[in-house]
């Protein structure tokens, strides 16, 4: 009998990693930053169909970085999740914590038993009514899961755009088209080229608005933010 | 790929969803035995009439008004006197029910879940003729609890983006779905309704001519049916009703009801003497 190839379990976990980080970091990024109303997610994304920024509940933002079909799929579980829990509960019991850990448990488990990894990196954020405050969690490829505070990016070169806003981010929490600029800022530095209105994925979960948070901002919108302002 | 420790499904209807992972969640399909059932006007073969109710839709110049009122019964007693029939479902529909109260307020709710699942997952809502037939397909499903005497009958009414007007759907028990062109009433004092709107109905009525019919509709309806439940001026209940048009759904308040049946029954009265 042939004996099989004998692998360190440590080698098989690092060659896992480096495949799922290569095909995150060859996308574009996204980031999630507080503002003064709620969180505004902004993606560097060229489709105007194909969404990396997505609603899942009344308060609950997804976003993906990666694979498209991938994070795709994570997407619609856990609007099955979210829908699930809020039919069966209520709409006020569907929380970010416990959609979180469901994508993390998920993640773990893919990353740790299959052959292929899962190449995605998301975000799930969740605004907070009442006082309470804004959460968002980062979830990686292997299931670890991050509790970030004020601002997160994901996909692409995430880090050189976290340094980037880790310099500019202003200590009170930024209007709207603050944050816009600075999030469309951040993207084109690291990017290094400049990026169009059209090039941009812009949504916000605004905590003023009653019932579903979640909207996508208009092209008009976004290119009013980006414009220079007269007078200022 | 099946995803460990979340929900995992083909299609994007929750409805589906439900009924293939969480049946005791869904429309219940299966349950006690035939002819066993407690409703006596089933067992005398008067099955597939839903009692106790009025519930009307009309259409107008902005969209279509849905309203109906407000009791619910058990036999020869009054259970609620403040139910609510009348549910917005989106932004756009609204449904209101007759029958069984408990299997209808399920539906809506399961209706309304259906909806935004649908538009989330998909990334655009569905076409108002896509909701209406949806919810024929979920009246269908229900079709074995109508052998328990457990009915429901929905009256759907939508704005449709793409024609620019309202419309209406009626359904029977079967599922089947009906568009009505101008007005439509059901439940137990539904006829009376109807007869009412036939004699007043004209096209493109005002916002408050449509009102004034809806509410006198469903006046001459609890008049001539015990089951419907007229305006109770003692402790201030009065029918709900809602305005669906394309700039979505509003509530009718109670003061514009109340201020609705003041005239009416100061006209009627001024009859009598």
């Amino acid at each position: 009998m042939a004996m099989p190839y004998y692998v360190s379990p440590e080698q098989v976990m690092q060659d896992k990693a480096e495949y799922a980080r290569k095909g995150i970091a060859k996308g574009r990024s996204i980031i999630a930053m507080d503002y003064i109303d709620g969180v505004l997610l902004t993606a560097d994304n060229p489709s105007a169909s194909l969404h990396k920024v997505s609603e899942i509940y009344d308060c609950i933002a997804f976003a993906g970085a990666g694979k498209y079909s991938e994070f795709e799929n994570l997407r619609k579980a856990g609007i099955r999740h979210a829908d699930l829990k809020g039919f069966m509960y209520s709409r006020e019991d569907v929380t970010g914590r416990s959609l979180a850990n469901g994508y993390s448990q998920s993640l773990g488990t893919i990353f740790s038993q299959e052959l292929k990894p899962l190449e995605v990196e998301i975000l799930v954020v969740q605004v907070g009514i009442n006082g309470q405050p804004n959460e968002m969690y980062r979830i990686s490829f292997d299931g670890s899961i991050i509790d970030e505070k004020h601002y997160a990016v994901i996909g692409g070169r995430s880090e050189a755009v976290q340094a980037v806003l880790k310099e500019k981010i202003p200590s009170q929490v930024p209007s709207l088209q603050t944050a816009v600029g600075l999030c469309v800022s951040a993207l084109e530095q690291t990017a290094s080229q400049k990026l169009s209105p059209e090039g941009l994925e812009v949504a916000v979960l605004d905590r003023n608005r009653s019932g579903r948070k979640f909207r996508r901002l208009a092209l008009t919108e976004i290119r009013q933010f980006l414009s220079p302002q007269p007078g200022a | 790929m099946k995803l460990p420790f979340l929900p995992n499904h083909d299609e994007s209807s929750f409805f589906h969803f439900i009924s293939t992972h969480h049946p005791d969640l869904g429309l219940q399909t299966q349950g006690v035995s035939p002819g066993s059932s407690g409703d006596p006007s089933f067992r005398s073969g008067q099955l597939s009439v839903p009692h106790a109710t009025t519930v009307l839709a009309i259409k107008y110049q902005a969209g279509v008004i849905i309203a109906g009122d407000r009791r619910a019964t058990e036999g020869f007693q009054i259970a609620d006197r403040r139910i609510e029939k009348v549910f917005k479902i989106d932004d756009l529909s609204a449904m209101a029910i007759a029958g069984a109260a408990g299997p209808c307020i399920e539906m809506a709710k399961l209706f309304q879940t259906e909806l935004e699942h649908y538009e989330k997952l998909e990334g655009m809502p569905l076409s108002c003729e896509g909701k209406a037939n949806k919810l024929g397909q979920m009246v269908k499903a229900n079709l074995p609890m109508v052998f328990q005497g457990l009915v429901v009958m929905p009256l759907y009414v939508g704005y449709d983006v793409k024609r620019a007007e309202g419309r209406i759907f009626k359904y029977d028990i079967t599922g089947g779905r009906y568009e009505e062109s101008d007005y439509h009433a059901i439940g137990s004092g539904g006829k009376d309704a109807r007869n009412t709107m036939r004699e007043h109905f004209k096209k493109n009525l005002s916002e408050p001519e449509a009102l004034n019919l809806a509410m006198i509709a469903l006046y001459n309806a609890a008049d001539d049916d015990v089951g419907t439940g007229g305006p109770d001026l003692i402790r201030g209940i009065y029918p709900t009703a809602k305005f669906v048009t394309g700039e979505g759904i509003t509530d009718v308040t109670d003061e514009q009801i109340r201020a609705v049946y003041d005239r009416m029954i100061a006209a009627r009265r001024s009859k009598e003497t």
